[in-house]
């Protein structure tokens, strides 16, 4: 039979010598394993003062982006609630009127766009289906709330503000490296 | 006066604890007046400048033997429910023996005169560990070596009864 | 008695009782940082500088946590349970010489609260007194594992103190005094006990692990697998009291040790130290070193070694403990006979 492990050890019952019973020795010997341990690197990261550094790939909130000229990409087709495997996320289609051309790149546009963090695994399949490059993961994480509602993000939460565009380019790059 | 008042102090203790003992309805209370009456009783033995007896009455009696007790009857869980109603002529047998006793120590305490410990140099401390040591070797050598074989019996027939159990089973 | 001499001793008394509560304090943060350093972590260092205000931050957990009395408990007993826990821990101190002498504002204190004559037997008396605190506590809590905790404690406890006991006679008959003044004394420099008796040492200080309910011996109040111990009904300061007198008493031991076995405050090259008040001084922390570096131990042994399980642990003390130390007292007494003798 193969071995599962290089560190299996045959176990028996045999009495044991003098030595083994005395204890001290095998007592000494796991004392100095944990002292040399004491005198380690630690582990440990301090959290909030140290980050540990995200993967160039990491998936975390969405972002729904707007073009050069600040108007938003999604043309709320439904591919990226069709290609979610969670069902996570809704969307309600209407049409644009006059006067909101700088608004809304598209002549359709999401009314309502929902996504449910809560139901989300952030496979980052609502990103490669969508034909707009509208939607994206980037790497922030899901902040804690206190009830279940307030998961479920609507567009004021995922469309990114004017005056604070959201970068996607390290995640997309890389990416685009890869392929 | 002022000297007497620690002793008064302890007495009172030791009394009040001592019908403590003996009043209390739940054993486990009975055992830890028990304690409190050695602990007041070891008070009066540092009074008397015994040091020693007054610790080792301590370690042995209150540390260890009433420990012991204490376990029994935890692990009994008696109360006053599983208490059995003692027949009446039980407890005039009981108070009646227990009287002869009383009249039996009164009477022989009543014509003895108290012990002193003759005057020198270390009159009264007699209860420090070294004067006591030599006393326990020297003059009352053989009454202590034969309460030590008594001891050494009790153990060998705690032994031989806690052996005699395990042959059966 | 002497008015200066009394307010000298309650002012010694308070001193050492103070740096004994804060000792205490002080080792629940060191035994967290301990266990965290030996696992490769970092501990507790949210609560001020390095975590140092961690202790406050734990006793005002403790104070503030609900005040639980189970209603068909003995509710005085209960009470009273983690009173005598904490009393006995504190009283064994007294004994301790912490030094010999120490020179402040030109005033001499001796650093001894009771040179009592007999002062090993007194701690032992105190140690054993330290059941009651325990068994009162378990059984009065009117619950089954906290019985069954109570009397696995203190079996384990009364099994200890016979090896400990036996340990220590030993050292008496070396020594030949039993004030812990005079032994210590008799240890200056390097002439430390240890040296003429590794073996009462390994015996004492495992009865001392024991006698302290420390892991590896720590049967009475493992949380895992016998859900607690004694102190399963206790909340708030009363649980507090169980476990910050466990802390008390490692200081103790430790104290104890270093006095029994380690020179109490005797340091190597101490009689090339001319001036008494330095002498004084370095002998105090000379003591005090000697004490944290056990406290250490206990704490790397805890989160070393796994527990023992109950019946190792009575096959431990009485079979293999004991008999030791009988070995090793009737091998001390012939040594002191033939030296005695002349050989």
């Amino acid at each position: 039979m193969e071995r599962l492990t290089t560190r299996a050890k045959q176990v028996s019952n045999k009495e044991m010598t003098l030595m083994e019973r005395i204890y001290l020795p095998a007592i000494l010997h796991g004392m100095g394993v944990t002292l040399k341990h004491f005198f380690m690197k630690k582990a440990s990261v301090r959290y909030p003062e140290v980050q540990r550094p995200f993967s160039p790939v990491y998936r975390g909130v969405h972002v729904l982006k707007r073009d050069e000229e600040g108007r938003e990409r999604c043309t709320a087709c439904g591919l990226c609630a069709v290609a979610c495997p969670a069902e996570a996320i809704t969307m309600v289609a209407e049409e644009r009127k006059k006067g909101e051309e700088h608004l809304y790149r598209e002549e359709k546009y999401a009314a309502v766009y929902e996504i449910n963090q809560l139901r989300c695994i952030f496979c980052g399949l609502c990103e490669e289906a969508c034909p707009k490059e509208a939607i994206f993961l980037t790497d922030k994480i899901t902040p804690v709330e206190e009830d279940r509602a307030s998961f479920i993000y609507g567009k004021d939460k995922l469309v990114e503000p004017l005056d604070k565009r959201v970068d996607v380019s390290k995640r997309q790059s890389w990416r685009l490296n890869q392929a | 006066m002022m000297d007497n008042i620690p002793f008064l102090i302890f007495s009172f203790i030791t009394i009040l604890t001592a019908l403590g003992t003996v009043t209390a309805r739940n054993p486990v209370y009975s055992v830890l007046f028990l304690v409190l009456t050695f602990f007041a009783l070891s008070g009066h033995y540092i009074l008397l400048n015994a040091q020693f007896i007054a610790v080792v009455n301590l370690i042995v009696y209150a540390g260890a033997i009433m420990v012991l007790f204490l376990f029994v009857l935890m692990l009994l869980n008696l109360n006053k429910d599983s208490e059995a109603p003692r027949p009446w002529l039980w407890q005039i047998s009981a108070a009646l023996s227990a009287g002869m006793l009383l009249v039996v120590l009164a009477g022989s305490m009543r014509e003895a005169s108290l012990y002193l410990v003759k005057g020198g140099p270390e009159a009264g401390e007699i209860g420090l560990v070294k004067n006591l040591g030599k006393a326990l070797f020297t003059e009352f050598v053989v009454p202590f070596e034969i309460s030590s074989i008594l001891f050494l019996a009790a153990m060998v027939g705690a032994v031989m009864i806690g052996k005699k159990e395990k042959q059966q089973a | 008695m002497d008015q200066a001499l009394l307010i000298e001793k309650i002012i010694l008394v308070l001193t050492m009782l103070g740096i004994t509560l804060l000792i205490a304090t002080y080792s629940t943060y060191a035994e967290r940082k301990v266990a965290a350093f030996l696992q490769d972590r970092l501990g507790p260092d949210r609560a001020g500088p390095f975590g140092l205000l961690q202790p406050l931050a734990d006793a005002g957990k403790m104070f503030f946590k609900e005040e639980l009395i189970p209603a068909a408990s003995e509710k005085w007993l209960f009470i009273m349970g983690p009173g005598i826990a904490m009393f006995t821990a504190c009283m064994t101190g007294a004994a301790i010489p912490w030094g010999t002498e120490l020179h402040i504002f030109g005033y001499t204190l001796n650093m001894q609260i009771a040179d009592i004559d007999i002062g090993i037997l007194y701690i032992i008396g105190f140690v054993s007194m330290g059941v009651y605190g325990i068994m009162i506590g378990g059984w009065a809590s009117n619950n089954k594992y906290s019985l069954y905790g109570a009397i696995r404690a203190s079996s384990q406890m009364i099994s200890y103190e016979l090896a400990m006991g036996l340990s220590i006679i030993a050292v008496v008959m070396m020594s030949g005094s039993l004030s812990l003044k005079e032994i210590a004394a008799q240890q200056s420099g390097m002439n430390w006990n240890v040296w003429y008796q590794p073996l009462g040492f390994v015996i004492f200080f495992t009865c001392a692990l024991a006698e302290c309910n420390r892991a590896p011996f720590d049967l009475p109040e493992c949380e895992t697998e016998l859900i607690g111990g004694y102190h399963v009904e206790y909340s708030s300061m009363k649980l507090g009291f169980y476990l910050f007198a466990e802390y008390i008493n490692m200081f103790i031991s430790s104290a104890v040790i270093a006095t029994l076995y380690f020179g109490g405050y005797n340091f190597p090259f101490q009689d090339m130290i001319s001036s008494p008040a330095l002498l004084g001084w370095l002998q105090f922390i000379a003591l005090f070193a000697k004490i944290f570096f056990f406290i250490f131990v206990f704490m790397w042994i805890r989160w070393t070694l796994p527990r023992f399980r109950y019946d190792q642990l009575m096959h431990l003390g009485w079979k293999s403990l004991i008999p030791l130390a009988i070995l090793n007292m009737v091998i001390t007494a012939a040594v002191v006979i033939a030296r005695n003798n002349g050989f």
